[in-house]
């Protein structure tokens, strides 16, 4: 068991919040939820741009971007990160978490977002997604 | 028909000379009850545990202030209006994210974020489409805003000199609690130090020229909101209020000229007698701080009034129905608390800004309180309990080793030592550690949340929900171009250099520069970064 994850590259998560929002309670607990279980956190804070957050992205290296989103500004800033990615030509995915009403989960999946995680979400879950985002998105 | 009891005599003799409220004052089964039971101080009587007045809400119960904004100025004027409409004597105005942070809804920032959270303010003309045929001298207007909140006051002056309503006329509260955005809120636009200044001319201003409105609503409600204990919203709260009184006293503003026009926001949690406890304990340090640190000399500088509202982040995106029981259980605790006014979350709020039907329900919870269920006829209902005065206690023991802590960072200066805890990651550190602490006794099952991690049968998707129409960002961006077109573009330059001027003297008050701006129809951004040029920005530096 523990050989096979040392085997296992530890996965590195860059999590920020993008635009205005101030809202960071759910971003830090996640931040230290993906840590306790292994991952290499890369935590950008607030007030990124879609610019930054690529630019971080490329630098650090990052295997998937977390994005955490509580003013309903999400389906017009989930998938311009999405769009700034792919224009980056970087195939790293986009996980978006906080208050996204549940309307709203197929269109940004649609609009190539990796996955949405919502409140009341368990930790084991959230890590969870998290694994499943990268090993998916490296399938492909 | 005196009374042995010590204290009691002095009570009764100011309860008596109070305004009552029509009764009748008894139960529902007709036993008729007293104003208050148990031993002094009475309420009304120092340190004000008991509550600020002697007869509390048999005077006059609490208001019920219920905070809306959405849309453009328009929709929220409409609003507004059905609020007047149905009784309502009190606005309170939620911004949009843009506006809260200083800006245009042009601007890049703004993207996707318009008329989302609250109402988009660019100009002086949204703000007069804002309050259009409300008389403002006959309403008092809640102001949620902090960064650019003397920009946002000075509007608000302009509106109301346009329809023949003097500044001294106007009555209500702007939140500009700065302290509280490095902490928790992160809706800061400059450092800390230039925003204290922009504080304390406001302060200075409103004592000047605004003896109704209140100048600063000392907020607790943003940091339990990110996560803090009771306690610490407590202690964080009334230690930013005493960094103001000296920031104030410090610009050569006698304290009892201004401390009485501070008011406070709580927050009203899930955990009813800690919460009852911490609103017990707020009145009781506050007035002896005031008193015994700060020489405050008028008793309305030691009273802590203060608003309520109930936790937003206690609501579940679970079974949201719910979140009901939820709020009238924390509105009672408010009320058993002692406070003055008081917002009831919407039932739906943990997903979106809420439905008018679900807004309806939350004024209505609050209603029962008020009217069905008794409470509001005795003060103080709990007090001599030995738990609550206990659990009084042990609040204010908790929050004076933080006050202990902040005032050795400051070397005897709370202003000093709230600085010092927001450069050294003191504040945010201690409420991110609590927001996990909290997050992993739910995680493990601990801690039962109802709907979450417990009882979770019976949450159906199908949630009817408030959706604002990305035709509001495309609307305002306009209005925006056409206000920019029609106004005389010399003189917004000379007034915006004139607010950078007033900005660079620090001995001068920057009020009358900006209100000159405003009504030049600078935009909210442009006053904003007349003044950035000086200052800079703030920056938080990222840690988890």
């Amino acid at each position: 068991m523990s050989d096979a994850s040392a085997a296992q590259p530890q996965l590195r998560v860059l999590l920020a919040k993008l635009g205005l929002d101030g809202h960071d309670r759910g971003l830090k607990v996640v931040a230290r939820i993906l840590r306790d279980a292994g991952m290499e956190v890369i935590y950008l804070g607030l007030r990124q741009t879609t610019d930054s957050i690529v630019a971080a992205a490329e630098q650090e290296d990052a295997d998937v971007i977390g994005l955490s989103m509580h003013n309903a500004g999400h389906m017009t800033l989930a998938p311009a990160m999405v769009k700034a990615v792919e224009t980056a030509e970087l195939d790293t995915p986009v996980v978006v978490g906080g208050i996204v009403p549940v309307q709203d989960v197929e269109p940004l999946l649609a609009a190539g977002v990796a996955a949405v995680i919502g409140p009341g979400t368990s930790a084991e879950q959230v890590a969870q997604t998290i694994r499943d985002a990268v090993a998916s998105a490296q399938a492909d | 028909m005196s009374d042995e009891r010590p204290g009691y005599d002095e009570w009764r003799e100011r309860y008596e000379a109070s305004a009552l409220r029509d009764g009748p004052f008894d139960t529902m089964s007709g036993v008729p009850v007293e104003p208050v039971y148990g031993d002094a101080p009475y309420p009304g009587q120092y340190p004000y545990t008991r509550g600020v007045y002697p007869s509390m809400y048999r005077s006059r119960l609490w208001t019920m202030r219920m905070f809306a904004g959405f849309g453009t100025a328009e929709d929220t004027n409409a609003r507004f209006k059905d609020i007047l409409r149905n009784g309502g004597t009190g606005l309170s105005t939620a911004f949009d994210m843009p506006t809260l942070m200083g800006r245009d809804s042009d601007s890049p920032w703004a993207m996707g974020e318009v008329g989302r959270a609250g109402v988009a303010i660019d100009t002086l003309a949204d703000m007069e489409d804002l309050f259009a045929d409300i008389d403002l001298s006959g309403v008092s207007t809640s102001m949620t805003i902090n960064g650019p909140a003397a920009i946002i006051l000075a509007m608000y002056v302009a509106v109301a000199e346009k329809n023949d309503v003097a500044p001294d006329q106007l009555a209500g509260t702007i939140q500009n609690d700065i302290f509280k955005e490095y902490q928790a809120q992160k809706e800061y636009i400059y450092p800390p130090r230039p925003s204290v200044r922009i504080v304390t001319d406001m302060i200075q201003f409103t004592s000047e020229h605004m003896p109704r409105f209140h100048p600063v609503s000392i907020s607790g409600y943003h940091i339990r909101e990110a996560g803090s204990t009771a306690a610490q919203e407590l202690a964080f709260t009334l230690a930013n209020g005493f960094a103001y009184v000296e920031a104030a006293t410090a610009a050569g503003v006698d304290v009892d000229e201004f401390a009485g026009r501070l008011s406070f926001f709580f927050n009203s949690h899930s955990d009813f007698f800690e919460e009852i406890g911490k609103f017990r304990a707020a009145r009781r340090i506050w007035a002896r701080w005031m008193k015994e640190r700060y020489g405050a000399t008028q008793e309305r500088s030691m009273l802590c009034r203060f608003h309520t509202q109930t936790a937003g982040v206690s609501l579940t995106a679970q079974q949201p129905e719910i979140n009901i029981a939820r709020v009238a259980i924390q509105a009672l605790a408010g009320a058993l608390g002692g406070t003055q006014s008081l917002h009831t979350d919407s039932f739906d709020e943990a997903l979106a800004l809420p439905t008018e039907k679900a807004a309806r329900i939350a004024l209505r919870t609050q209603q029962i309180v008020a009217h069905e269920t008794g409470v509001a006829n005795v003060a103080d209902p709990l007090g001599g309990s030995d738990y609550v005065e206990w659990m009084t206690d042990e609040m204010e023991r908790q929050a004076e080793s933080i006050f202990a802590h902040l005032d050795d960072l400051g070397q005897g200066s709370m202003l000093e030592g709230v600085y010092a805890g927001i450069e050294n990651g003191y504040f945010v550190g201690e409420i991110a550690d609590s927001a996990y602490r909290f997050e992993r006794e739910v995680n493990s099952g601990d801690r039962i949340i109802v709907g979450v991690n417990a009882f979770t049968d019976g949450d159906d998707d199908d949630k009817e929900l408030l959706r604002i129409g990305a035709h509001v960002e495309e609307y305002q961006r306009k209005r925006l171009d056409d206000v920019k077109l029609r106004r005389d573009s010399a003189e917004v330059a000379r007034t915006l250099a004139a607010v950078t001027a007033a900005a660079t003297a620090p001995e001068e008050n920057v009020m009358p520069a900006i209100l000159a701006a405003v009504k030049a129809y600078a935009t909210l951004e442009e006053v904003v970064m007349a003044m950035e040029s000086v200052y800079g920005t703030y920056v938080e530096k990222a840690i988890i």
